[in-house]
């Protein structure tokens, strides 16, 4: 059964269509990348599925994990184990992290029925994830990502995660901006966090070198707002070699 | 009780239940005794009687009052002030007492229920029902204008620390009282306070013996209890050489639907080497939404940090009250003395603010810290209004000023009103000042993680706060935290 399900979604910002009629389904303990040019809608597809306001659904459903995701709002979504990797994190002054986490995720957790986390057993929670990301505890102490590099905010996004232990993250170009040696760790801290038979990833990126290290079962690219191709980890390796332009036209995907 | 005020409590009951969205809007059924309506000569002498007071205190009282007849309002500040009826309003209203009170336990029960209602915290609660071990902090009762309740005296006494209502120390310390009462706030000081000067009707006095460390916080809850029945609370202070003391104070008040006017006046004094740190908790009913009743609070703080070494701390946080008019300022004379001023101000709906402090440096070497952040939302404005003077003869002042505006919505005011007078070139004076609005990307990235709206605008405005909240003490930190979550509710989507 598909974690979530997506069809024919359709949406605008503004007057603007972006999305047009955009279908995809994902199984728990699998991993998909969505690839695409610039302008393709990838990073309006994370946020209209995180529920962001302003971004309106004109068409199609999505559900998830037997829910209608539109229907709910953005902490729902999030209470019901959606994940949105942020490309460009936001900074929250004079908000620790390890408060700022602990608030997100007690909220979750009543949202789910659940019993609150103790200032104890969040902290211990928060020391092993941040531990799997080799982030300094110090780092969690920390307002939320202030004057944090742009590496340190990417790691910091996998420790949020890690934390929150979501269904499905959606990861937008998480890639974006590091170096090396932090790819290396943002990409274990996915393996570690989310490869499991009960979860699934959307990561949305430009570059096949993320890729490297978190295998995808499913690359999809992302054209004029639709999924034109969808293969194996092989496609990522194509569009490395090829292009977007050579498969889009292939595709015949136009606006 | 008369027929006329039976009436009014039915409407009180009435209006309470009608409208139960203000968390402390309610009325509670408490016999009143009420001096009658309006402002007059007499009714100085009804409230002066009631309280027992000496002579000398009576003419005191009449001086002000009848300078006060020869005052205007003061009008310079950013608010819109419908004009008041002075008289047609209550000056005096004090719960029925039976007998004198010895203990807590013969406490009206309705009273002790207010307190619950309040949310007194569960330390104070401890207190009042007179746990063995809880923490130890003194709560000198204040409902409506009588104190009903003194805990812990014996304690306070065992240290030499003075801790009374006001009246009582008129009463039992009238030299103490005569020394310093007006003397930080002057009778012709200003319009509310002269007003405050004839008919305040109590309040709290605390003297701090030389070298002594008051060996516990003390708390006074203020609560307007009486429809149309003006608060006029006096508080006076007094730390000698050495001394140490914590104040808190908080206020909440019940759901009207007139306004209702409050003029408090607070003085403080530290001699050398001394301090003082005043925290208040600020929470009177604001209006409803569309700008109907809430309080008027026209306050009148002062601290003259007198001796060398001393310093004075206020951290306030205002989220109440249909219009704040208020400036807890430091007269810093002692030489190296320091004054400090934290403050968060709210305001939402048709809430108006104008407030800040003044910073007087006449002593070499003094140094004062302005920490203020103003949030508005909703349709409100909220003003930022402050002095730093430094005379020509204090050498070597320090001031730092930072002043932080959060904007919610595009429909409010922040505004940003720096006095700044030096007539000495050794002064360093530093100004800083922002304001930024809560964006949707801050918004929709906690909403993200899982928090309602609500609960993600309390976080970050808290966050905004984070350098004046800190300075309180940790129960009122909490209790603040949340207070700025519940004024802001709705103001956002």
């Amino acid at each position: 059964m598909s974690l979530l399900n997506i069809e024919n979604l359709s949406n605008a910002i503004g007057d603007k269509a972006i999305l047009k009629g955009l279908s995809l389904s994902i199984n728990a303990g699998e991993i998909h990348a969505i690839m695409g040019p610039n302008g393709a809608g990838k990073s309006t597809l994370a946020y209209t599925l995180g529920g962001r306001p302003g971004y309106d659904v004109t068409g199609g459903s999505v559900e998830f994990d037997g829910k209608d995701l539109l229907e709910l709002e953005p902490h729902e979504r999030a209470a019901a184990g959606l994940f949105l990797g942020f490309q460009y994190p936001v900074e929250i002054p004079g908000v620790s992290n390890l408060q700022f986490l602990r608030e997100s995720l007690n909220n979750q957790r009543k949202a789910r029925g659940q019993e609150a986390l103790s200032g104890g057993e969040f902290i211990r929670l928060a020391k092993e994830k941040a531990g799997l990301l080799s982030l300094d505890m110090e780092m969690l102490k920390r307002p939320v990502n202030v004057g944090f590099s742009g590496g340190e905010k990417k790691r910091n996004e996998m420790v949020q995660m890690g934390i929150l232990d979501p269904k499905l993250a959606i990861l937008d170009e998480t890639d974006s901006g590091l170096d090396i040696d932090a790819l290396r760790v943002v990409g274990h801290g996915i393996n570690s966090i989310m490869r499991k038979p009960d979860k699934a990833v959307l990561l949305i990126t430009h570059y096949q070198r993320l890729l490297d290290y978190v295998q995808p079962d499913f690359v999809h690219v992302l054209a004029a707002g639709r999924i034109v191709k969808s293969g194996g980890p092989e496609l990522a390796l194509e569009l490395e070699r090829e292009g977007y332009a050579h498969i889009v036209e292939a595709e015949g995907a136009s606006a | 009780m008369s027929e006329e005020v039976e009436i009014r409590d039915a409407e009180a009951r009435a209006a309470a239940a009608r409208v139960a969205d203000y968390e402390h809007g309610w009325s509670s059924e408490i016999e009143q005794e009420f001096a009658p309506k309006g402002l007059s000569e007499d009714t100085v002498r009804f409230i002066s009687a009631k309280k027992e007071e000496p002579e000398w205190m009576l003419e005191w009282r009449l001086k002000a009052y009848r300078y006060w007849l020869t005052m205007e309002t003061p009008d310079w500040a950013k608010l819109n002030i419908p004009p008041i009826d002075y008289q047609d309003a209550y000056y005096y209203a004090a719960p029925k007492q039976k007998d004198k009170l010895q203990s807590l336990d013969e406490v009206d029960p309705e009273i002790l229920r207010v307190y619950e209602k309040l949310g007194i915290p569960i330390e104070e609660q401890k207190v009042l029902a007179g746990v063995e071990g809880a923490r130890k902090v003194a709560v000198d009762a204040v409902f409506d204008s009588v104190s009903v309740a003194t805990t812990f005296r014996k304690e306070l006494e065992d240290a030499g620390v003075i801790f009374r209502s006001i009246s009582e120390a008129i009463r039992e310390f009238p030299e103490l009282v005569k020394k310093w009462l007006g003397k930080v706030v002057p009778m012709h000081d200003n319009y509310f306070a002269a007003l405050n000067c004839a008919v305040f009707s109590d309040g709290t006095f605390v003297y701090v013996p030389e070298g002594v460390r008051c060996p516990m916080e003390l708390s006074t809850y203020f609560r307007i209890n009486a429809e149309n029945t003006g608060q006029f609370e006096r508080t006076l202070i007094v730390a000698d050489k050495g001394a140490y003391v914590s104040y808190l104070e908080g206020c909440t008040a019940p759901q009207r639907d007139e306004n209702q006017l409050h003029a408090a006046v607070v003085e403080l004094v530290t001699l050398d080497d001394a301090e003082i740190k005043y925290s208040t908790v600020q929470n009177w009913y604001p209006g409803d939404a569309e700008g109907k009743g809430g309080i008027y609070n026209f306050v009148t703080k002062r601290a003259l940090c007198q001796g060398k070494n001393s310093k004075v701390s206020w951290t306030q946080v205002e989220t109440g009250s249909a219009i704040t008019w208020k400036y807890p300022s430091c007269v810093l004379n002692g030489e190296n003395s320091v004054g400090e001023f934290y403050s968060v101000a709210v305001t939402n709906n048709y809430q108006q603010a104008d407030t800040g402090t003044k910073m007087i440096h006449n002593g070499k070497g003094s140094r004062s810290t302005i920490i203020s952040k103003g949030i508005s939302a909703g349709r409100s404005d909220n003003t930022y209004r402050g002095l730093v003077r430094v005379a020509p003869q204090a050498e070597g002042v320090r001031n730092f000023t930072q002043c932080d505006s959060l904007l919610l919505g595009d429909q409010c005011g922040a505004h940003t009103v720096p006095y700044i007078e030096v007539r000495n070139p050794s002064a360093t004076i530093e100004h800083e000042a922002t304001t930024s609005k809560i964006s949707d990307d801050q918004l929709f990235y906690a909403m993200q993680r899982g928090l309602d709206q609500e609960s993600a605008v309390a976080l970050i405005v808290n966050g905004f706060a984070k350098e004046v909240l800190q300075q309180l003490p940790m129960e009122f930190a909490v209790e603040a935290q949340k207070l700025l979550g519940i004024s802001l509710e709705g103001s956002v989507g």
